[in-house]
């Protein structure tokens, strides 16, 4: 039966936190840093779910979010070239939604037991914003959450789905709205989020004929943590059913949000568990899935806490609000204006710069980056493979810290990385204390956005001090 | 191959006040550098045969510099190959000389970089797929510094140290060169304190973004004789570019290879086998101060991994066993990138003639120019060595 096969996560290093300046809650959310976006995030989660994974294997990918950096231009195609996949698989970037995540869940279950694919990959990723220190931003978080459905090696198999569409106009953005706007506050949840998806769980025992007592583990979304307990509460479940929402440490993260539970649900799930995911938005989607005992044997990769564990709480608000543009920053004397990238080139270069292709010479086994007709150690001409240096662990060789770089990550630091594989790289680095960067600090490569002109959200990689072990 | 070696002559220069030259266009900048070149020489536009004109981003093409000096329909080529742009077009035109094909032959090199309203240098370069990191020169550099440290276990403090003297001596240097575009005494101690620009380079680690230019007149040593006794001749120039150091896993970013490369094939031109020696002075490329105590090294003056040690010891001092950047280089002129090379060579021109008034080496013989361009693991490099007739 399909069913969950492997899953991972990714939450940004930063948090907000009692200890940022300005920033006026007790509790921590997770932020993601000034050049990372849904896309960049959902790249981090789907890594963090194929290590050990064979990609070529992977038939679909379906990418679930709310903030997509495209109105027009699929977003999963970008996820599908970073991660690395084949190219004749389906994408689709399913949004609008805050049941976007559980709808591509949906989805990947019906075709893989349809038979159109094998193993297909989801991801949700969001990061949404609130209005500056309003309830929303407080509330929110940004994070990702990554599965691969498949028929195989079922870690948790699908066990039954239900779901109520309601036009609901409780929480919207409008197209070029950068802020979650909400209705009042009562009626958004005693008629939206309380009536419907309530009525969503109920649905789902009575269809499935199970009963609250059967549920492991509750893995529901709701936009802050006192209405998560209140909701979990009127359902009928007991604490130790509900799986930790996460409030004060990471935040609602979306339409990732209810996966990201589940991912978390995995990690400390026992075989024969019914798990439930809770989905709301435009209406309610529950997902059962019940653990199998291949789950006792599944080597989980970094997921919801480690990354959750590997956390830095940020200085200061100041420094949050240029990272979302909300404090304009004057860089307009120090470098020249950015010119659009040639698309052509981006085209061009996409196994190089998204991919993140390098070459070894066939004739000499030389690692170099980026790939070289003439093999920069034995000359040979044409006669190499690729070799992906993405996930290739690295060190710093040398590095620099740029204060006149124009960027709202000042110092700039600029590193030259070299592979344990062999090859090397010059890079800026993101997500780095200044005081941790050093020669021979250990990093990751890691897929953001370098900058957006003329409407091209242009990606490429960047090292970050490891996070994952190796 | 039988080199450039004694085969032509410079027989008039001329170098603009270097600086903001805010109420100058590049052409104003040919002009004035041009006719001081015409008048040193003793000639006149109508004179010159054929021109290179080195710019890195100023203007393209060669026409500028006919429409500015109004030379008469002769041949003329715009020569750019980055910080070596002016010395790429002085060795052009030595090797259309030495050729035979013509007997004089004018080089200007000129950059006009302060109309960008950038504090900084802001040279277009091809925007591409535009992935690859924006990263500014002092960066690169710095990324030479870093590993230099930590190659030779050189603590920040010390290190810091070091490259404060390299630019407080051409300061000093700066403080007797009346065309430079700084002219006080910088002590180690204010170029150590000053602004971090790109950890662990500060403000005064880096030279300036300036406006300027210069010109050379070229012939024969045969005709030389007839305009002037004091000509110089070329003895050697190397050209090494270089341009996949960065792809190399093992290079160390604590040697240019260009510049030893360069510097070698002039060696040999030349007939030199002991630099330190055989030089009377240099004219390097200290775009940052790192760059130049690299450079010390790389043109075989220090040893590997030592260099520190005789800048602690003056050798390169204006007083020094070699002096280096004795008109207070890119430090104090600032560097107009298709002017600076030809800058040195004004430099090593006048020094070699006794004509350098506040800073003058006592008998000069045997001068080198040294320009860097491009960034460490992809450079240009050129080295000119210039000397007295016999």
């Amino acid at each position: 039966m399909a069913g969950i096969s492997a899953y991972g996560a990714y939450v940004p290093r930063y948090r907000l936190g009692a200890e940022t300046d300005g920033w006026e809650s007790a509790g921590q959310r997770s932020i993601a840093n000034f050049d990372e976006d849904s896309v960049c995030m959902a790249v981090a989660a789907g890594i963090d779910c194929l290590t050990g994974h064979d990609r070529q294997e992977i038939d679909g990918l379906l990418f679930a979010t709310t903030t997509p950096p495209y109105s027009e231009k699929q977003c999963a195609s970008i996820i599908a070239t970073a991660l690395d996949l084949r190219r004749d698989i389906f994408t689709a970037d399913i949004t609008n939604v805050l049941r976007a995540g559980t709808t591509a869940l949906k989805s990947a279950l019906d075709s893989v037991t349809a038979g159109s694919a094998e193993k297909v990959l989801v991801i949700a990723s969001d990061n949404r914003q609130g209005a500056p220190k309003g309830e929303a931003e407080r509330n929110s978080g940004d994070g990702a959450a990554a599965f691969i459905i498949s028929n195989e090696d079922v870690i948790a198999e699908q066990a039954g789905s239900y779901t109520i569409t309601e036009n609901m106009m409780d929480t919207w953005r409008s197209a070029g709205d950068p802020f979650v706007r909400s209705w009042e506050d009562r009626f958004a949840i005693e008629e939206g989020l309380e009536r419907i998806l309530g009525e969503a769980v109920s649905g789902f025992m009575e269809k499935e004929g199970v009963s609250v007592k059967d549920v492991g583990k509750l893995a529901m979304y709701s936009p802050d943590g006192r209405r998560h307990a209140q909701l979990a509460r009127q359902l009928g479940f007991q604490p130790e059913q509900v799986q930790d929402p996460l409030f004060g440490r990471l935040g609602n993260t979306g339409a990732a949000f209810p996966l990201m539970l589940l991912a978390g649900a995995l990690e400390d799930s026992t075989p024969n568990q019914l798990l439930l995911t809770v989905a709301y938005g435009d209406g309610s989607d529950v997902l059962g899935f019940r653990t199998t005992a291949k789950i006792q044997d599944y080597v989980a990769s970094f997921g919801v806490s480690g990354y959750l564990d590997s956390g830095l709480v940020l200085d200061s608000y100041e420094t949050f609000a240029k990272w979302r543009d909300v404090w304009i920053t004057d860089s307009s004397s120090k470098r020249p204006q950015a010119q659009s990238p040639s698309v052509t080139a981006m085209w061009r270069e996409s196994d190089q710069n998204i991919r993140f292709h390098g070459a070894v010479c066939n004739q000499c086994g030389y690692v170099q980056y980026p790939p070289q007709r003439v093999c920069v150690e034995c000359q040979g001409l044409d006669d190499s493979s690729p070799i992906r240096l993405s996930d290739q662990p690295g060190t710093v060789f040398t590095y620099s810290l740029d204060h006149i770089a124009g960027t709202v990550d000042t110092p700039l630091a600029i590193a030259v990385v070299n592979f344990e594989c062999g090859g090397r790289v010059l890079c800026t680095m993101t997500d780095r204390e200044t005081s941790e960067i050093k020669i021979g600090l250990p990093v990751e490569m890691s897929f953001r956005k370098l900058r957006v002109v003329n409407g091209i959200h242009n990606y490429y990689w960047k090292a970050i001090p490891r996070r994952r072990a190796v | 191959m039988s080199g450039i070696k004694d085969r032509v002559a410079v027989i008039g220069m001329g170098c603009t006040k270097f600086g903001e030259r805010w109420d100058s266009s590049a052409a104003d900048l040919m002009v004035e550098a041009a006719y001081e070149a015409y008048e040193d020489a003793g000639l006149e536009g109508k004179d010159i045969q054929a021109a290179w004109v080195g710019t890195a981003a100023s203007f393209r093409t060669a026409q500028p510099l006919a429409a500015a000096l109004k030379l008469d329909y002769i041949p003329i080529s715009r020569v750019e190959n980055a910080c070596a742009t002016g010395t790429d077009a002085f060795r052009n035109a030595c090797y259309a000389v030495a050729a035979g094909i013509y007997d004089i032959v004018l080089v200007v090199g000129v950059e006009k970089l302060k109309d960008s309203g950038f504090s900084g240098l802001a040279v277009p370069e091809a925007v591409g797929a535009d992935v690859t990191p924006q990263v500014p020169p002092p960066s690169q550099f710095a990324l030479a510094a870093t590993r230099y440290f930590h190659q030779y276990d050189i603590p920040y403090e010390e290190g810091k140290m070091t490259l404060a003297q390299i630019a407080s001596k051409n300061h000093h240097n700066g403080t007797m060169s009346p065309k430079a575009h700084f002219q006080r005494e910088v002590s180690a101690e204010q170029v150590v304190n000053a602004p971090m620009v790109a950890w662990p380079l500060g403000l005064f680690d880096c030279c300036g973004v300036s406006d300027g230019a210069a010109a050379a007149i070229i012939t024969t040593p045969e005709i030389a004789k007839t305009f002037r006794d004091d000509y110089i001749l070329v003895k050697g120039i190397g050209l090494s570019v270089g341009a996949f150091g960065i792809m190399r896993n093992d290079w160390d970013f604590t040697h240019f290879p260009e510049t030893v490369r360069a510097s070698q094939s002039a060696y040999q031109e030349a007939g030199i086998s002991d630099p330190r020696k055989e030089i009377d002075l240099a004219m390097v490329h200290d775009c940052f101060t790192i760059t130049e105590l690299i450079i010390y090294e790389d043109l075989g003056f220090s040893p590997r991994g030592r260099a520190s040690e005789d800048v602690a010891a003056g050798t390169f001092s204006l007083e020094g066993e070699l002096p280096v950047n004795t008109d207070g280089g890119l430090k104090c002129f600032g560097h107009p990138i298709g002017a600076s090379g030809v800058r040195m060579i004004y430099e090593v021109y006048k020094q070699l003639q006794g004509k350098a008034g506040g800073r003058q080496l006592k008998n000069p013989t045997l001068g080198l120019t040294h320009n860097l361009g491009g960034r460490p693991g992809s450079f240009t490099c050129s080295v000119a060595l210039l000397g007295t007739r016999d």
